[in-house]
């Protein structure tokens, strides 16, 4: 019956798994935190520095694969970029996801995403900009700093997550290309090669898979050009080796495996909303006040953590970023512009 | 020769005493593996979504398989057949209610007014609750006092409303992946179940034109 008690009371089974649920603290947080603790327990002369010893399994970056290259990061300090909950196991997070291009079914894209060829890899950055370019990965990695950003994940099905991410914003990004006055929009489109992705070319979506954002909210902090998670680089499945991160949209609107960014001055059309307008919109802000059509938004279930009788919980508005993020969207209709 | 005697094996299995208690076992089989599968965690990432269609696939298939009874029975000649179809019917009943409980428990949250908002504000879920609400009816009135209270005629005019549910479980099932545009499994039941109802229909229509001949 175990299943009936929410999974954050289960450390012993979580430990045993070999995922460390600390997980909200971030190394340099926590390496901070050491050392204060470290200097108190020497001021009371080593009392207390067994205890703490014994802590140090509590205190990491979440694990990640264990295979894949580390990335190394550091604290960000744009406001909201740490959520202060429980982060998803990597096994969850790795294996469960929405990545058309290698099937439908959730397990799907970790099965199959192996084929992706993630090097060489460019970007090419074209449209309304001073500077457009075709820039290689080892480049994009290095134009700006990583850091750490943990974010919540709501994915328009109903289901969240809360993963640790590794990149920087996109606006550093777009800063160097030196958007044009007429650039009022960014699309971002995936890869789409039908001999390493089995589903390019299936009926469900246009591809390449594309996906876009207003100058605004492409510029805003939060926004993150993703490269790792859990202190590695993604796994193919989550989008590898250049994804997208907007965390207070729905899940879709993260463009996974970027080759192409856009700036243009239209408003251009998306997957999902092409797929189906009534649907899934062009904001597709989180916002439990606008239900899908088929079902409520007003709440999620957590994945990973929230046992399989608990409550759903209630889903925050800009999936909890409204501080950051809400005056973007100031006298705005959002039932009509969802 | 061998083909008879492998029919004589069967027709033995189906007429056996105990043929009835096995073949509900095994209709329950897949359902005690999913809910054996909740209690051992061992769904994947997310048990709820995997309970609540799993159990709706388990009821898309019940209800292919009890309506193949018939045509199965004409094209082998074999009556027996006929000795399980309610068994079968009573899967498809059990695997709905168990698909039911699974949406308003785990994605509801038993809230009765949640759940009758969703029913009265999305066609797809108001679908499937009518689809139930039938299958029920034709559940309550499945055992023999029922046909000889109702009449064997309006019995049987009440319980040919099963291919009305089909119908209804197509139209839920292509509502519910409308919006994701995945409708290979929709199309796969939904064509087994369009040409068993056509057989029907076929049929029908033979046996009233050889009365009128």
């Amino acid at each position: 019956m175990s299943f009936l008690i929410p999974k954050a009371s289960r450390q012993d089974s979580i430990k045993s798994a070999g995922v460390v649920p600390s997980d909200i603290t971030s190394e340099r947080i926590y390496l901070k935190r050491r050392d204060l603790v470290a200097a108190m327990a020497a001021g009371l002369g080593g009392v207390g520095l067994a205890s703490w010893a014994s802590r140090e399994a509590w205190a990491q970056t979440p694990a990640g694969s264990g295979k894949l290259a580390p990335l190394k990061s550091q604290a960000s300090k744009v406001p909201g970029a740490v959520v202060m909950e429980k982060t998803t196991p990597y096994a969850d997070a790795s294996s469960y996801n929405n990545f058309y291009e290698f099937g439908t079914d959730k397990s799907d894209p970790a099965k199959n995403a192996h084929t992706l060829q993630t090097s060489p890899w460019s970007v090419s950055i074209e449209g309304a900009v001073k500077k457009p370019m075709r820039v290689g990965l080892e480049d994009l990695l290095k134009w700006s700093a990583m850091e750490d950003r943990i974010y919540r994940m709501r994915c328009v099905e109903g289901w969240s997550m809360v993963i640790p991410w590794v990149g920087y914003s996109l606006a550093e990004l777009i800063k160097r290309v030196e958007p044009l006055g007429s650039a009022k929009y960014v699309s971002f489109v995936s890869q789409a090669d039908p001999k390493t992705m089995p589903f390019v070319g299936s009926a469900i979506l246009d591809w390449p898979y594309t996906e876009g954002l207003r100058m605004d909210e492409a510029m805003h902090p939060l926004t993150l050009l993703t490269f790792g998670m859990y202190g590695e680089v993604l796994p193919n499945q989550s989008g590898a080796p250049v994804r997208l991160v907007v965390p207070w949209k729905y899940g879709f609107k993260s463009a996974k495996s970027i080759v192409k960014i856009v700036f243009s001055d239209k408003q251009p059309p998306t997957a999902w909303n092409k797929a189906a307008a009534n649907e899934y919109g062009f904001y597709s802000n989180v916002n439990p006040n606008v239900d899908h059509p088929r079902w409520s938004q007003a709440t999620e279930r957590r994945l990973g953590e929230d046992g399989l009788f608990a409550k759903r919980r209630k889903t925050l508005m800009f999936n909890g970023y409204e501080e950051q993020v809400a005056s973007l969207y100031a006298g705005m209709d959002l039932k009509k512009n969802f | 020769m061998q083909l008879h005697a492998l029919r004589a094996l069967l027709q033995g299995l189906l007429l056996h005493p105990r043929a009835k208690l096995w073949v509900a076992v095994l209709c329950a089989l897949p359902g005690v593996y999913l809910v054996y599968g909740a209690f051992t965690e061992s769904l994947g990432v997310n048990p709820a979504e995997t309970l609540i269609r799993q159990s709706g696939d388990l009821t898309i298939r019940a209800l292919c398989y009890v309506l193949l009874v018939t045509p199965l029975k004409d094209l082998l000649k074999m009556p027996a057949l006929l000795r399980h179809r309610r068994t079968l019917g009573l899967a498809v009943l059990a695997y709905a209610f168990l698909h039911l409980l699974c949406y308003a428990w785990l994605d509801m949250g038993l809230e009765f007014d949640d759940i009758v908002k969703d029913i009265l504000k999305r066609p797809f879920i108001f679908v499937g609750m009518a689809g139930f609400a039938l299958l029920a009816s034709l559940g309550a009135t499945s055992f023999n006092a029922a046909i000889k209270a109702m009449g064997p005629k309006r019995w049987k005019t009440l319980h040919q409303t099963v291919y009305l549910v089909a119908a209804l479980a197509v139209l839920h099932f292509y509502w519910m992946r409308a919006g994701k545009h995945r409708f290979d499994d929709v199309i796969f039941y939904g064509a087994i179940l369009a040409l068993l109802l056509f057989y029907r229909l076929v049929q029908a229509l033979r046996q009233k034109m050889s009365r009128s001949a």
